[in-house]
């Protein structure tokens, strides 16, 4: 039983991106460190475990298939709507944060909106 | 139950617990709608590790159901923090 074995290891690889996905959700600097550590390892994650799943039993691989599909498609607009939205709300970066592309642009559009009026 | 689910559920359950924490603590509201967004996905990972576990087909469709229900909710969040309407 090849398939089996493989499905098995899937669910603990996944288990353990979640895990990883805990602590990284505890250590963060700020809040969108923790967004891209609980948005991206909980994406392959849960993803492999869901995969996992599906392999084991075979007969369960097209709704396993549809779940993943729909959390790979909604996680990262999530994550993207939840970063602009504190973005937009003024909660500073960390310390050490050296770029804030986001910023500038807002700061460009600003002066555009000048210039043209 | 074999060997391997019990040690893949504890690291789950873990994994839940770590992402609460983060919902109590937080200093921001920001903090609390991360941790919750982590807490859902994983959340719709266990659901179908309980598929796997009792052997029943029909977990996976509640596992469905709460991942739209949990996105339109962490969207919905998202919105109220933004101030829009």
């Amino acid at each position: 039983m090849v398939y089996r074995a493989l499905g098995e290891f899937l669910i603990l690889v996944g288990s353990l991106f979640l895990f990883l996905a805990g602590i990284g959700l505890l250590r963060m600097p700020d809040v969108y460190n923790r967004m891209q550590t609980g948005t991206k390892a909980t994406t392959l994650g849960a993803l492999s475990l869901i995969m996992g799943v599906g392999i084991y039993h075979p007969q369960w691989f097209f709704k396993t298939a549809i779940i993943s599909l729909f959390i790979l498609l909604t996680n990262p607009v999530s994550s993207h709507a939840l970063a602009r939205a504190s973005h937009n709300k003024g909660i500073p970066l960390a310390k050490g944060s050296v770029l804030d592309r986001y910023a500038e642009d807002k700061e460009r559009g600003l002066k555009e909106a000048e210039n043209d009026s | 139950m074999s060997n391997l689910l019990i040690i893949v559920f504890a690291l789950v359950s873990l994994a839940t617990l770590l992402a609460v924490y983060r919902i109590v603590k937080g200093p921001t509201i920001s903090d609390r709608a991360v941790g919750l967004d982590t807490a859902t996905t994983i959340t719709t990972a266990m659901i179908v590790l309980f598929s796997q576990i009792f052997h029943r087909a029909i977990y996976l469709d509640v596992a469905l159901v709460y991942a739209v229900l949990a996105f339109l909710g962490v969207i919905a969040l998202a919105r109220y923090l933004e101030g829009g309407v």
